[in-house]
């Protein structure tokens, strides 16, 4: 039988091994390296620092709980993260309708490599490059000073305006692409129909464009709070050893005070967090995450 | 355009000018200071401009260590080239094999293996550091128990906080970036010329290494350098995995606790110039590619 088969009919048939090579890598890393170790930290969060042996404790949670610092710094950088994303959506939306519905062709291809230029730049140097600017000898000091603005130099660096900036700084791009490629696929004579029709500006902005670009604006909110809620490198840098920001206090749980078991369920509690307020946008946009990020 | 008050109009637009004007400085300016400061002659990373110089680039002095004399630095560079070439290959390879197995083959449970596969990107780095620490912790253990202390040693080394260590991590999540990218593109390209192939005689395999694949070459070359920037810069979770060796952004944070100098300037200079070249590169290969 098998002679009769064409060259066609053996070949179409899919390489036996080629699934199981191709299966292998990824459940590897997504077992391996994923769902094992996540189910590793949810266990040891479980555990009593001191006395492991003792089994199933709680107390790393309510911790959390009963100690206001903790959960008030984990509310603080909620906050930070969701003003930051509004703050880079707000900064973003008219220059993403800039580039792509006033421009075109190649400057329209030019001006997005030119955004995306700082964003190749490591996160540290483009942090770096504001704490240089803000610092109490730093280059806005001195120009203040050298105008006769200030007359005694202030220390703009280690508050909270100085993360905020950094933090906004920092995930402007991910706000920026995604409501770019929206307003980029709005076709124009939708928004010449609206003026044919005598629409206002505001009533074009509002009716038409808006509506239109919903789902690139709720991808660009969701990347940039996440990206936001799981920074250390730029509060820190900006905020100092004291910025209390969540992803510093288990930072200090881990490696300084050595408790792996209550950095474990700070985790835990950022992930749950994060997890569920990106769910929250996607419920509230309509939207799946397998859309979101494509 | 049909603008009923023309004079409105004209000042909204130049407010809109000005505004992207703003953007593009905001975006701008603190780089392009930081760059000329790393040329400035002055102990202190700021202005006042007093002179030119090269010393945070070439001096071997102690007091202002040029960034080409500094061992220790250098050292960093090579640990953080190496890991992010390691990362790079590795994420190529494990992104090639996956997106051809959610764009060419269907099997049971296929949709949950893919949102498993996206999970990594809305997992803060510093989880998927910890859990990395914890899990290659708990491994040591077992290793110990099961093959006895002598026996596990050889194993305990490499698994301990290390390149092994950081590789894996950062691999955790850009593995999920190549595999996006990559079956972004494979998606688009067409089956018929596989299996055009194959009519003619291949084999699986020789149509996929000799058709497919270098049709791909564009997309899975820049997915690479995206993977190596990515890589090079990660901070957050290579800092939970770090053992003896640090990378370069790790040891560029902890110089910054002890004092702020003109050499990160000068080190921000070449990296700036490095990532924007290798962008750029990245960019003009996959730009205007069918697949």
């Amino acid at each position: 039988m098998e002679a009769l088969e064409t060259i066609s009919e053996i070949n179409a048939k899919p390489f036996p091994w080629f699934r199981i090579i191709c299966l292998a890598p990824l459940l590897l890393w997504i077992v391996g390296l994923l769902i094992i170790p996540h189910i590793q930290l949810f266990w040891l969060s479980f555990l009593q620092n001191r006395h492991p042996e003792e089994g199933f404790y709680m107390g790393n949670y309510l911790r959390f709980f009963t100690n206001p610092i903790y959960w008030k710094i984990l509310l603080r950088t909620a906050v930070y993260a969701i003003l930051s994303t509004f703050m880079s959506l707000v900064i973003c939306f008219p220059t993403a309708f800039f580039i792509a519905k006033l421009l075109k062709g190649r400057w329209q291809i030019g001006l997005i490599i030119i955004v995306m230029l700082p964003f190749w730049i490591s996160e540290l140097v483009r942090t770096y490059s504001w704490m240089i600017m803000l610092r109490e000898t730093g280059v806005i000091n001195w120009i203040l000073l050298s105008l006769g603005i200030l007359s005694e130099p202030i220390e703009m660096l280690y508050n909270d305006n100085a993360i905020f900036v950094g933090l906004v700084y920092v995930s402007l791009l991910f706000m920026l692409l995604p409501i770019y490629s929206v307003l980029e696929s709005l076709d124009d004579s939708l928004i010449e129909a609206g003026q044919d029709l005598g629409a206002s500006r505001w009533t074009i902005l509002w009716e038409i464009i808006w509506p239109h670009s919903i789902p690139g604006v709720m991808a660009g909110c969701i990347i940039v709070f996440m990206i936001t809620l799981g920074n250390y490198l730029t509060p820190v840098m900006l905020g100092g050893k004291n910025s209390l920001y969540f992803t510093q206090t288990i930072y200090h749980q881990f490696i300084i005070a050595w408790n792996w078991n209550q950095g474990s369920a700070f985790g835990f509690l950022l992930l749950i967090l994060s997890s569920f307020l990106v769910w929250i946008g996607l419920k509230v946009s309509r939207q799946k995450l397998t859309e979101v990020i494509k | 355009m049909s603008s009923r008050k023309p004079g409105t109009s004209m000042t909204l637009k130049t407010i809109y000018i000005f505004y992207i004007v703003a953007f593009f400085l905001f975006l701008f300016v603190p780089l392009i200071i930081n760059g000329i400061i790393a040329f400035n002659n002055s102990e202190v990373p700021s202005f006042p401009w007093q002179g030119g110089t090269l010393d945070w680039f070439y001096s071997s002095d102690d007091g202002r260590m040029g960034i080409f004399n500094d061992i220790k630095l250098l050292r960093s560079i090579g640990t953080s080239l190496k890991v992010s070439f390691m990362v790079a290959i590795l994420s190529l390879i494990v992104g090639t094999t996956s997106s051809f197995l959610f764009i060419r083959e269907n099997f049971w449970g296929k949709q949950i293996l893919y949102i498993a596969m996206i999970l990594p990107l809305v997992i803060p780095g510093v989880i998927l550091g910890i859990s990395l620490l914890v899990f290659s912790n708990e491994l040591i253990g077992f290793l110990r128990s099961v093959l006895g202390p002598d026996l596990a040693n050889i194993f305990i080394t490499i698994l301990r906080p290390g390149l092994l260590l950081v590789v894996l991590g950062q691999f955790c999540f850009i593995c999920t970036i190549t595999t996006l990218v990559i079956s972004s593109r494979l998606r688009k390209f067409p089956l018929e010329l596989e299996e055009a192939a194959m009519d003619l005689g291949a084999s699986h395999w020789d149509a996929i290494f000799s058709i497919t694949l270098p049709q791909l070459f564009p997309a899975i070359f820049s997915a690479g350098i995206l993977a190596f920037l990515l890589s090079f810069e990660n901070f957050a979770t290579t800092l939970f995995l770090v053992g003896s060796k640090p990378t370069l952004p790790i040891l560029l944070f902890s110089k910054l606790r002890f004092s702020i100098t003109p050499e990160i300037n000068a080190i921000s200079v070449i990296l700036m110039l490095f990532t924007s070249i290798l962008g750029l590169i990245a960019v003009s290969v996959s730009e205007n590619k069918k697949y």
